[in-house]
């Protein structure tokens, strides 16, 4: 027998007799709060930046005087082209080593733990918002979504290859619990609530 | 790291001769529980989502077998390549197969404490595969050729002095200089080297969906994310328990996870993995090893509800003076105590042993397991088994001999008073565990019994 059907089979006679029912999940989520004031004040908990933001030119104009445009910028959203290249998303990802700024779109955003939903189609090339060594993130108000739950709730069954939930800049504090930003991911996240 | 069979009580004596250094990791850990309390606290309906977790994990443990079968059949459709080990040793020899049919020899690693319970990095070593491990913690362990001491915060047992002396031996970093952000600067560089460079990337599951076939990874750091985006092949390994059964569960988890393991909302990057990029490969390799039999040990099933959130080792009186090495286990603290004499009874004997039995895990547990019972399950089977070790052994025995005999107890009780007082090294002795590290009290001149007779008796006498 296979190790897979040796498995299958030991589980079957071992788990328990009868199945226990799946609990209700509506009964989460109900929670009241002000859902941009939480993002906002999660994000700098965090170590994020938030700067409300009402069009692509203010976007532009923040990323000009916040960071060195002679280095490497990249993005996926064609309004950007004249400070950032678009034309790389077909390259050898090891190529992206020296982006400095990689700036995309989220779907939706969780004010509960500021993480920003991003999947392969809004990305360009996966590794993108990891390898770069500053993320900007551009997320409309009204995707902001209180919890989790709600979440997925609208990501519900949409297909993707690849998804990730960002909250923040990639930190550790595996050095006597002392928090440093910027382990192998970006250094710095700034989320653009656009509204 | 080769198997380390000196006891709990052992290891954790040698551990507490740094008296300074054991108050520091004692308070380092209940900060990281603090933490916890405070981000549980800010969520109203913390308690419904742990029922709600346990739930859902009740339905996963009673409905395995078909979970499992629509995972497998949802990741191939997806394009991942699934792998079935039956134990430590097979789950070794899939990873390196892959490796050796891509003709590599290093490998790239985030955090999976599935491969340290297979010992997998021994077994590729062993077979001319170099790996490393790219978690900071890890990395910092990895080069001092220890163990991970905690299943989250792998090098919690270092100070910083630890990590800049190993740094500066392995990194050439500047003697001395202990500043935790130059130190993970350094780290970095090297480590981004690495990522560039290797062409396999091995990275642990947090949750699978069995409705959808993808995978979640959630890291800090976000090592798993750069070593598999940038490998050309991506093998994920993971316990058959990490399933759940839709995507929409995974809300509920990741509420729980971060918020319990250290206070943070959620990890910073949680990714799921659904599918391989293009002109990548990507394995999943689903492991049993000794899974099945627990979950067959129906008083110890609930154990494989664990999501391996580290809470229940932060907030353990017993963890926190006597660190995660002296487990011997690769999950240590009261969980790992639990899972660890199924996989060995008569190497782990002592391990449910390692608690006080305060509750105190139970309570902070994410997903409601009931560990404190588990553990005082645990000690009576393996005592009827014939496995407890010795000194607990004869403790116990004299101990329900005494209970159960009231004579006994009160010439115990007196004898025990006069060898305190005029004897005191027969109790400060190997067998008598709770002496360690503790001062016995002053013996009183007359125990409560006496006390109370004579009282009785005196005031008999003033009628
Ligand atoms: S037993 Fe509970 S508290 Fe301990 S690691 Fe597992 S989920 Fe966390």
């Amino acid at each position: 027998m296979s190790s897979r059907d040796s498995i299958l089979n030991k589980i079957k006679n071992n788990q328990p007799s009868s199945v226990n029912e799946l609990p209700d999940l509506s009964v989460l989520g109900l929670e009241k709060f002000d859902v941009i004031e939480t993002y906002k004040t999660v994000l700098k908990g965090i170590g994020g930046f938030c700067e409300e933001v009402s069009s692509l030119d203010e976007v532009k104009a923040y990323i000009a005087a916040h960071y060195p445009t002679d280095k490497r910028m990249i993005t996926t959203i064609s309004e950007l082209a004249d400070i950032a290249e678009t034309e790389w998303t077909n390259d050898d990802p090891h190529s992206l080593q020296n982006v400095e700024l990689a700036v995309i779109k989220a779907h939706l955003g969780v004010a509960e733990n500021s993480g920003l939903w991003v999947t392969d189609a809004i990305l360009g090339q996966r590794v993108s918002p990891f390898i770069t060594q500053y993320l900007a993130i551009i997320v409309n108000k009204n995707d902001i979504v209180p919890t989790m739950q709600q979440a997925y709730e609208r990501i519900s069954n949409l297909d993707y290859g690849f998804g990730t939930f960002i909250a923040g800049p990639s930190k550790t504090a595996d050095i006597e619990q002392s928090l440093v930003l910027g382990a192998h991911g970006a250094r710095g996240l700034t989320v653009f609530l656009m509204g | 790291m080769k198997e380390n069979t000196i006891d709990h009580s052992t290891a954790a004596a040698t551990f507490n001769k740094d008296v300074e250094r054991v108050n520091w990791h004692d308070e380092t850990l209940w900060f990281v529980r603090s933490k916890r309390d405070k981000s549980a606290h800010a969520i109203p309906e913390w308690e419904t989502l742990r029922e709600t977790a346990s739930n859902i994990k009740f339905n996963v443990l009673s409905n395995m077998h078909h979970y499992l079968q629509e995972f497998e059949a949802k990741a191939k459709e997806n394009g991942i390549i699934v792998h079935w080990a039956a134990d430590g040793e097979e789950h070794n020899k899939i990873v390196h197969s892959i490796i050796a049919k891509h003709g590599v020899t290093q490998m790239v690693k985030s955090k999976s404490m599935l491969t340290e319970e297979c010992h997998l990095n021994e077994y590729l070593a062993d077979n001319g595969i170099e790996v490393i491990d790219s978690d900071l913690g890890e990395f910092i362990v990895q080069l001092r050729k220890e163990p991970p001491s905690h299943i989250v915060l792998p090098a919690i047992h270092l100070k910083k002095e630890d990590v800049s002396n190993t740094f500066n031996e392995h990194l050439g970093t500047e003697k001395g200089n202990n500043d935790p952000q130059y130190l993970t600067e350094a780290a970095r560089k090297e480590l981004r080297d690495t990522f560039l460079t290797r062409k396999v990337a091995l990275t642990g599951v947090n949750f699978a969906v069995a409705e959808t076939g993808e995978f979640v990874v959630c890291t800090n750091e976000g090592n798993a994310d750069m070593g598999a985006h940038l490998a050309d092949v991506h093998i994920a390994c993971m316990g058959f328990e990490k399933l759940v059964p839709q995507r929409k569960h995974l809300g509920v988890f990741l509420r729980l996870l971060a918020r319990s393991a250290t206070g943070q909302p959620i990890t910073t990057f949680s990714s799921h993995f659904k599918k391989p990029r293009e002109g990548q490969e990507m394995h999943i390799v689903i492991v049993d090893n000794g899974r099945s039999t627990q979950l067959g040990r129906e008083e110890f099933r609930n154990s494989l509800k664990c999501i391996r959130c580290g809470a229940c080792m932060n907030t353990c009186p017993v963890y926190r003076r006597s660190g995660g090495h002296s487990y011997h286990n690769a999950v240590a603290g009261p969980i790992g105590s639990i899972l660890a004499p199924n996989l060995n009874m008569k190497k782990n004997a002592d391990l449910p042993f390692a608690s006080t039995l305060c509750g105190s895990c139970t309570n902070v547990c994410p997903v409601k397991i009931d560990i404190h019972d588990q553990l005082y399950k645990w000690r009576q089977v393996l005592v009827k088994e014939g496995y407890t070790p010795t000194s607990k052994t004869v403790a116990m025995k004299g101990m329900s001999a005494v209970l159960a005999n009231p004579t006994v107890f009160k010439i115990a009780g007196k004898a025990g008073r006069f060898v305190v007082k005029n004897m005191p090294f027969i109790v400060n002795n190997s067998m008598n565990v709770w002496y360690k590290q503790r001062e016995m009290p002053a013996a009183p001149e007359e125990s409560f019994r006496e006390w109370y007779a004579k009282k009785q008796k005196e005031s008999k006498d003033k009628k």
